[in-house]
Formats: structure tokens, sequence, C-alpha cells
């Protein structure tokens, strides 16, 4: 029973990008796609429930028992990722419905973003490193089908770039993979923990640490390796740049916080000591770069980076009080950045461009759009009582509880700035009036187009406010998830099963 | 690419190449092998014929879209994995009918779902292969 409640989230999006496929030339191909994404979000659903039953739920694939076979596994943190993730999906998927032209939806979009949610999915519910690995690929492939579809010049420069970077951060991952295993003889993450402890060369283990450090930290966009980001994020479709934006960089904290709280944990004062300095440099130079841009999207590409400091500070501070935020801030940054990306969609279809000095004049003509617009950026921003305040409340209180008072005012500082990018749009976009002396009127767009694409911007803004309003079930899944991470050791016999 | 002696070398090749493919499919599970390098075998032989006969012709030759075959092969591995729920067992635990005998050593042949599974992985690896491998003969 449980091995089916692991599979449904991977599977039902594998099975609808198959069908979505054979249906790509008929109208039929979105809604499959979209049926597909209700019933994953069903599927991830009722893996929660399992979860907040049992506390962690494993399954062993084809019967074979752990370290041997592929364990797929739900902790805390996976499940409520999977949940985030099937959401996200199914937003983008009602968004798509209004954006993506029939050109697109022909050369196999929705096949290609089912592989995607099936992929993310895979990283977060697997127990094995090298399936992991497989996961992290099977994202890369269909994610770089999703940034050159369309084909032009631009984004064929932007998938180069991506596909590029990130075959080295997977090619340090894999290497790192292969001398794990030559030290242990094992893959299975639970059971890595013993085996890692048991090494005798503990400087090799560190040095192991380093290269998934820098694999994630590629995958993750962390300072300095997070240059493909902006490169490549501006140039999809917006329902695409909104999952990657949500997702993807999520799936490389994901992976380092799973690695760096139940594996390697030798050395904490070095490998997170450096991850804290890490962390406030990409805050610091994330928001810096967002400063200086003048397009919609690359301002919200730079605030990516910035953003990701948070959470792997989060990793990197090390406590209950520090790691719960981590968990929090990973969560609200998927809803809040997804529906920032949905909303500059909505803002280049109403008034015809990206780039902030070419448009203009919606707050007046589009009120309802400014409104969606200011709930996640306020909330990105930190504003109580949205959810972004919670989010860095709970880090910067960690941060000053340890007594790094620097850390924690590099936090507020780029809370700070943050603001200052946000306000740029708001008076770029929405106050000034439009340079072309257009009027960017929500009738710009028509109905089909215009309904589905908001739908899913108000249901994302929904849930910032509900978070940020009602955060203690939040707070204390979060909670809960955290301690798991400290003390993996349900984690580890839940997966390996009682050992004579 | 103009060799004749390119040209001529890749029928015997490319036809090594298909046989040496499907032996690694059939080899797989109780052997090394199966449908992931099975698979890139096949795309490697789809490759040097279109190096030696243009791409066009080898787009002829495959007769199907590469993308197509991709996801269909997708489709047989998840259905293939999926057959376990009949005999109660977790999902894609192999299901094995042995003929002539009860395991691997006595029996001379068996039907299996592990093999139906790995046909699947042969055609997600050779679809998505000379898709990939086909845009780049375009690009250039």
């Amino acid at each position: 029973m449980m091995s089916w409640l692991l599979v449904m989230p991977i599977a039902i999006p594998f099975a609808t990008a198959v069908f979505a496929w054979l249906a790509r030339m008929r109208p039929s191909g979105r809604w499959i796609s979209l049926a597909g994404s209700i019933a994953s979000l069903v599927a991830s659903v009722a893996l929660l429930l399992a979860v907040l039953e049992h506390g962690v739920v494993a399954a062993q694939m084809s019967n074979w028992d752990a370290p041997f076979g592929i364990t797929l596994v739900a902790d805390y943190l996976g499940v409520v990722m999977v949940v985030i993730t099937a959401i996200t999906g199914l937003a983008t998927a009602i968004y798509a419905l209004g954006e993506i032209p029939q050109r697109m939806e022909r050369l196999g979009y929705h096949p290609l973003f089912q592989t995607l949610i099936a992929g993310v999915t895979g990283a977060f519910l697997t127990g094995d490193l090298f399936n992991l690995y497989v996961w992290f690929e099977v994202m890369l492939i269909s994610s770089f089908g999703l940034l050159v579809l369309g084909g032009s010049r631009e984004q064929l420069d932007a998938g180069i770039k991506y596909v590029a970077l990130n075959l080295v951060s997977t090619l340090v991952f894999l290497s790192g993979i292969g001398l794990l295993y030559g030290m242990t003889g094992t893959l299975n993450m639970a059971d890595l923990r013993e085996a890692v402890a048991n090494v005798e060369n503990q400087g090799l283990v560190t040095v192991v640490a380093m290269m998934f450090m820098v694999g994630f930290g590629v995958k993750a966009a962390v300072f300095p390796l997070f240059f493909w980001l902006p490169a490549s994020y501006h140039t999809p479709s917006f329902a695409v740049s909104a999952v990657f934006a949500g997702l993807l960089t999520k799936v490389g904290v994901y992976a380092m916080m799973r690695m760096f709280t139940l594996v390697f944990v030798g050395d904490v004062g070095f490998t997170h000591e450096i991850l804290i300095w890490v962390s406030a440099l990409t805050m610091l130079v994330g928001v810096i770069g967002a400063a200086a841009q003048s397009d919609f999207r690359k301002i919200l590409s730079f605030h990516i980076i910035s953003q990701i400091g948070y959470m792997t500070l989060g990793l990197a501070l090390y406590t209950p009080l520090a790691l719960m935020g981590g968990v929090f801030y990973l969560v609200h940054h998927i809803i809040v950045k997804a529906n920032l990306f949905l909303v500059s969609g909505v803002a280049n279809k109403l008034a015809g461009h990206t780039d902030l000095n070419r448009i203009g004049g919606l707050y007046k003509s589009s009120p309802f759009l400014a409104a969606m617009f200011v709930i996640p950026a306020f909330s990105l921003a930190g504003f109580p009582p949205l959810s972004g305040f919670w989010a860095k409340y709970l880090i910067v209180k960690a941060s000053i509880e340890l007594d790094n008072w620097i850390i924690a005012f590099v936090a507020l500082f780029v809370g700070l700035l943050t603001i200052f990018s946000m306000t740029k749009i708001w008076g770029m976009a929405f106050w000034k009036p439009h340079p072309d002396g257009i009027d960017p009127t929500p009738d710009r767009a028509p109905d089909h187009v215009r309904v589905p694409m908001m739908i899913p911007i108000v249901g994302l803004a929904a849930m910032t406010i509900v978070i940020g309003f009602f955060p203690e079930p939040f707070v204390q899944f979060a909670e809960i998830a955290a301690g798991q991470l400290l003390d993996p050791s349900l984690y580890v016999s839940t997966v390996l099963g009682v050992r004579p | 690419m103009n060799s004749i002696i390119f040209t001529a070398g890749a029928r015997i090749l490319v036809s090594l190449l298909f046989v040496f493919s499907l032996f690694m499919l059939l080899r797989g599970h109780h052997l090394p092998g199966g449908g992931f390098i099975g698979g890139l075998i096949g795309a490697v032989a789809f490759i040097v014929y279109s190096l030696a006969c243009g791409p066009a012709e080898a787009k002829v030759a495959l007769r199907v879209s590469p993308e197509g075959l991709a996801v269909v092969g997708l489709g047989i591995a998840l259905a293939a994995g999926m057959v376990s729920i009949f005999f109660g067992d977790p999902l894609f635990t192999g299901q094995w009918y042995w003929v002539g005998g009860d395991s691997y050593e006595t029996s001379l042949f068996s039907i299996n779902s592990v093999l139906v599974f790995d046909i699947g992985v042969y055609l997600v690896v050779l679809g998505s292969i000379l898709s990939l491998a086909y845009a780049f003969e375009e690009e250039t």
C-alpha cells in the first residue's frame, strides 16, 4: 500500500506525459495535462496524510530491500515539497491554458512539462543517491526542452548556457557519488549516514562533501555558481519560467538540506561555516544584481538568487530554529516566486513588454492585477503579515540567537534592498504612464486567455495571505520537519527497517 | 560526409551494432546488459547511419518520430512496472513465469515483465538520444 502512495505522485505525471504526447495535435492534450496535474495533487495530498500519520513513510521498489534496491521515502520535508510541487504544477497547468500557443503545444509542451514535474517530484521522494542523480537528469533534459521550445535565437543562447553549466554540476555530483560509493560501498542515503561516520579517513569525506556542495550549489544557484540562472530564466514562456523559478533551484536547496543533515554531519564546523558565508554573499550579490536590472523577469531572476541565500542560511546555521526557518522559507518562496513570474506574464500580455522602461500604466488601467502583484511582492520583501515576514523572522531570529550579528544584519539589509527592487517594478510598470501611450486595460487580452492566467495568480496570492495570517500550523509543520532533519533516526529506521 | 570507404563500411557496422544492441537488451537482468545500454548502442547505429547516408535517409529508416518512440517507450515501461499490482507485490517487482523449470539455472526460458520494462527503457533511450542527435544535425 505504501509503495502506491509513494509512487503515484511520480507515476501520474509520467503517464500524463505519455497521453498528452499522443494527443498533442488535438485540443484535448491540454485538458489531459490539466487532469493529470489535478490527479497528482490528489496523490500528493494522500501521501501527506500518510506522512502526518506515520511521521516517515518508505517503500522499497521492486521488493529489493534497502540498502540494495531503490527506496522511495517521504518525511515531513520531502512530502511538503511534493505537495507544493503539485500545487505549482497545477497552477502553471491552468496558466498554460491561456498562455501557451497551439504551436508550442504541438511541439510537445505538455509532455515536457509533465516530465519535468515527475523529475522534480522524484528528486524529492528518492532515498537513493544515484537515483537522485537520475532525477536530476530527467529534470535537466525536460527543462532544456522547455527552455528552447519555440526555438528563438535568444532561447537557444540561454539554453546552451543553462545546459553547459548544469552539466558541469551533474558531473561534479556524479564524481562525488562515485567517490562516496568507493569509500562506503552504499548509496542509500539512510545507510550512508552510518557508513560515512565509520569511514577512517574523515578528511576525504569532507572533500567529497564539498563536491556535493558545489554540485548542488550550481543547481541551487548560490554565489558564485549562479550565472546560468539570470542568463536563462527570462527567455522561455512565462508558465515555464514560473515553474523554473518556483521549483528547479529549490531541488538543489532540498538536496543540500538532505545531504548536509543526514550524511555530511561529521565536520559541521567546516562545511556549514563555509555555507554561512556563501549564503550571506548569495543574498547580497543577488539583491544587488537585481537592483541593476530593468527587465521584469531579470529582476525577479536575481531575486531568486538572493532568496536562495536565506534558505541555505537556514541550513548553514544548523540549529532547530534556523532549519525550521529554512523549511518555512522554502515553501513560502516557491508560492511567492512562481506567482510573481505569473504576474509578469499577464503584465507582458497587457502592456506589451517585460522591459520596465517600455511599459507602464498598469495600476490605473488594471488595478486588480496591481493588487495581485503587491501581495507576493511584499511577501517576498518580508512585510508583515504576509508569509515572507514569518520566514525572514525565523531566520533572523536564529542568527541572533547564535550571536551572529553580521549575518542577521545582512539578512535584514537584503530585505530592505528587496523592497527597493519591488518598488522599482511597482513604480515603473504600474505607476508611471505607459511610454507609448497605450492604456493597458484587462480587455487587451481576450477572456479565454486572461481568465486562466488570473486564476492561479489569485489562488497563489490567497495561499500567501493564508500562510501569513495563520502561520501556526505551518510553523509547527516546519518545526517537526526541522526536528526530523536534525535527528533522522526515524528516517533511518523506516528506510532500513529494524535491524537485528 | 562523402567517403566511399565510410559509406561502405557503415553498412556492415550498422547491422552489427543493431544485432549487438538487441543482444544486449535480451541479455540484461541476469547478466550485464539491459535496455539502457542496448538503447544507447542502437542509437549509435542510427547516428553512424545518418553520418554515412545523411540525416534524411536515417529518418526514413527509423520510420517513426524519435520523440514518439521515447514517449511510447515510457508508457510501456510504466505499464510493465504497474503489472505487479495484479500479483499483490510492491511496484516494479518483476513477475516471472519459468518455462521448463523454476529458476534461472533450471528453466529453458521465461516469460516475464522485466523484459517488457527493458524494452520500454530501450525505446526511451533510443528515442531521446536520436531526437537530440537529429536536432543537432539539423543545426549544422
